[in-house]
């Protein structure tokens, strides 16, 4: 078995044994979206901006959910052995980040459009946007993992986490919005879409790289 | 501070007997493939200079026992040697093929997963593929035989102490950095560590264990760091 097959592996049984805290971010992503609608504005309007509402709790909850992706393996010391035993490091980090991503993005992808239409999104939005998520999020993951990474041994650094992470989410949710708006305004859903593969491709070439580096930044103070 | 340690008797007794200059002595000549070469260490923490000028030169079979009062450094050095803390100035060389194996305070033993799981995914690290049954000997060597399905959070601290050294057994590693291994052990399996690090030591490996006393492993040279 790879190395990343192994290091997913792993995380997916850790998930499964603590589900509640997996299932965080995603009751995260469903409750705002519930508030948002008892407390937003009428229907027509709260349709016709549902696939950006949507994008956005999805940005949070991936936010919220990177506070632990290295959080259990500072306190256990299973973080050291994978910076010095993980050969290529960049392969555990791979397989943490696919596994991440399965437990929250995905869901998240999935959820998305069915969150979109309770807010009263026209059906035509919902392919895009479950598209666009299924693009975006991924790449939502590895960048938020750098910045996860590069505060890992912080006591309180999810917050600076964030701090960091969220500027760097902006052109994915950009280019995911736009591709959730464009059906229901009669354009073409591709170009967005074609830019979010695009990101996703860069963001999957480098940010385990860039991952591996800040992990041995934080820990070699 | 400067030391040498290395199997030849009187490499040690010289060093015991302070024989001046022996700095100047040609590490080459000595061991023509240390394990470990240290020279000129120094690290600090924040503003705080935990030590400088550390050499030292092990050689295969060669044990050093770091001591000094707590938050002297020894943990540092440790992690410093295994590349986990960057230093201040100096060089640390680990020789020829020769790979470094950690252990730390912390267990590296994620508390949801079994002892075995732990064990598995420590060896898929360096790419090796260990049968179940391999590492399920390893853990009944140390004791955890009946409590290798158990979530390690269930057990106790000597327990999952026992689950992370059950790692020496597989380990290839020539050179062993253990801190404290001792701590959490009952007396057996504080007789069963000593014995694997005498074994490695015969193999032509080379440890090194920060220790608060009482570990005294046999020819091994001591290093005491200042407060």
């Amino acid at each position: 078995m790879s190395l990343a097959a192994a290091q997913a592996r792993r995380d997916f049984a850790i998930a499964l044994r603590s589900r509640s805290e997996a299932a965080q971010p995603l009751a995260f992503f469903v409750l705002a979206a519930l508030l948002f609608a008892l407390a937003g504005p009428d229907a027509e309007l709260r349709g016709a901006i549902a696939p950006g509402v949507v994008w956005t709790l999805a940005l949070f909850a991936v936010t919220l959910s990177m506070e632990g992706l290295f959080r259990q393996d500072v306190e256990d010391g299973a973080l050291e052995q994978m910076l010095l035993h993980a050969r290529p490091l960049f392969s555990a980090v791979l397989g943490k980040l696919f596994a991440h991503w399965c437990l929250t993005g995905l869901p998240l992808a999935l959820l998305g459009p069915f969150v979109a239409l309770a807010l009263q999104a026209p059906p035509a939005v919902a392919p895009a946007l479950a598209l666009s998520l299924l693009l975006g999020t991924p790449t939502l993951t590895l960048i938020g993992a750098i910045a996860a990474a590069l505060t890992a041994s912080l006591r309180r650094g999810s917050l600076l986490a964030a701090l960091i992470a969220l500027p760097l989410f902006v052109p994915t949710l950009i280019f995911g919005v736009s591709a959730g708006l464009a059906p229901a305004a009669g354009q073409e859903a591709t170009p967005p879409l074609l830019m979010l593969a695009a990101l996703l491709a860069a963001a999957a070439t480098g940010a385990p790289f860039a991952v591996g580096a800040a992990l041995r930044v934080s820990q070699e103070h | 501070m400067t030391l040498w340690t290395g199997t030849p008797a009187d490499l040690q007794a010289r060093y015991a007997a302070g024989v001046r200059g022996y700095n100047a002595c040609p590490v080459a000549s000595l061991h023509p493939k240390p394990v470990l070469r240290i020279r000129g260490l120094a690290c600090s923490t924040g503003y705080r200079l935990l030590f400088q000028g550390v050499d030292a030169t092990l050689g295969p079979g060669a044990a050093l026992e770091l001591t000094g009062a707590n938050g002297s450094g020894k943990t540092t050095l440790l992690r410093c040697v295994a590349g986990l803390f960057k230093q201040d100035a100096g060089t640390v060389c680990v020789g020829g093929a020769a790979q470094a194996f950690y252990l730390g305070h912390k267990s590296g033993m994620n508390p949801l997963l079994t002892p075995l799981e732990n064990l598995r995914w420590q060896l898929a690290l360096e790419g090796r593929t260990a049968a179940a049954r391999e590492c399920a000997e390893a853990l009944r060597a140390f004791g955890l035989g009946d409590q290798r399905h158990e979530p390690c959070g269930r057990l106790s601290a000597g327990q999952q102490r026992r689950g992370a050294l059950a790692r020496l057994l597989l380990s290839e590693a020539s050179l062993w950095l253990l801190d404290e291994p001792l701590n959490a052990l009952d007396a057996e399996g504080q007789r069963f560590v000593y014995t694997l690090i005498g074994k490695r030591r015969e193999s032509g490996g080379a440890v090194i264990c920060a220790t608060h006393g009482g570990l005294e492993l046999p020819g091994a040279q001591r290093l005491e760091l200042p407060a």
